[in-house]
């Protein structure tokens, strides 16, 4: 009995290390003194992306004519990836911050 | 004597058109500190003026941006100041900026409407690229001390994006 559950457990363990690599990543971008860093992130679909502001002003991801995340004075913000391409993003209070996301599928 | 007063003429003229111009002389931490600040507070003032004046969402939005973001940077240059134990000190300069956006004020009061709008994001612009320009051409390089500097350089790119963002907003006017 003992011995059964050992095996139910690694064998959920090797399931679990099976599945891991392919599960969804956070993927870091630090605001700090008007720039994105990095200034480029690749990324896979269903990856989130975190903005990390350290500024005292507020800043936006913005995508002409599509998505735009709010990021708030020394706060984070963050969005999942839902399709793939690139598509350049800029700040809508600063436009000179300017920064890209390349999606792959 | 007919040279001189023509000169000191040109001189006054030249203050009133362009408030940074008339510094010949390098100006010290306390007075750049005390330009940064009062460009600050001007544009505040202007954007208080704008947020109750205009009924044009976009104007106001990008009002409200230039109150919130001025604010901050005022906010971090006092935090600064009394850090450094500097005391901002009045100047020329400050009061030539002064003088130019009360009578920037004087003139947007007495409009309505889109000529309003059309009038305070155009001198958004202008006020901008001014400040702007004495900030890469006079302050930043007279700062001495290395902190002052680095405020001025981060409060350069701020304001350049507040330049772009107002030229955005005189494009969408059009």
């Amino acid at each position: 009995m003992k011995a059964g559950a050992l095996i139910r457990l690694s064998w959920l363990a090797a399931l679990a290390l099976t599945v891991a690599p392919a599960a969804a990543a956070t993927i870091e971008v630090t605001i700090d003194k008007l720039v994105f860093s990095p200034a480029t992130v690749e990324a896979k679909v269903g990856d989130t992306i975190e903005w990390v502001n350290k500024d005292v002003i507020a800043h936006t991801a913005t995508v002409k004519g599509g998505w735009e995340v709010m990021i708030p004075p020394k706060k984070s913000a963050s969005l999942t990836v839902k399709a793939a391409g690139a598509v350049d993003y800029f700040c809508r209070f600063h436009p000179n911050m300017k920064g890209r996301l390349v999606v792959a599928p | 004597m007919f040279t001189r007063y023509t000169a000191a003429l040109a001189a006054l003229l030249f203050v009133s058109a362009a408030p940074f111009a008339q510094a010949a002389d390098k100006p010290t931490d306390p007075q750049i500190a005390h330009i940064a600040y009062t460009a600050g507070v001007l544009d505040i003032e202007a954007a208080k003026l704008a947020i109750k004046t205009s009924k044009n969402k976009e104007v106001v939005a990008f009002a409200k941006d230039m109150e919130r973001d001025h604010e901050a940077v005022n906010k971090q240059a006092l935090d600064l100041v009394k850090k450094l134990k500097v005391k901002p000190e009045d100047n020329a300069t400050s009061q030539a900026l002064s003088k130019a956006a009360e009578e920037e004020r004087a003139k947007l009061a007495k409009l309505k409407g889109a000529a309003f709008d059309k009038a305070y994001i155009e001198n958004e612009v202008a006020y901008h690229k001014q400040v702007n320009g004495a900030l890469e051409t006079l302050l930043i390089p007279s700062a001495s001390n290395a902190e002052l500097k680095s405020l001025l350089e981060t409060g350069l790119k701020i304001f350049q994006g507040h330049e772009q963002h107002a030229e955005h907003v005189a494009g969408m006017l059009k």
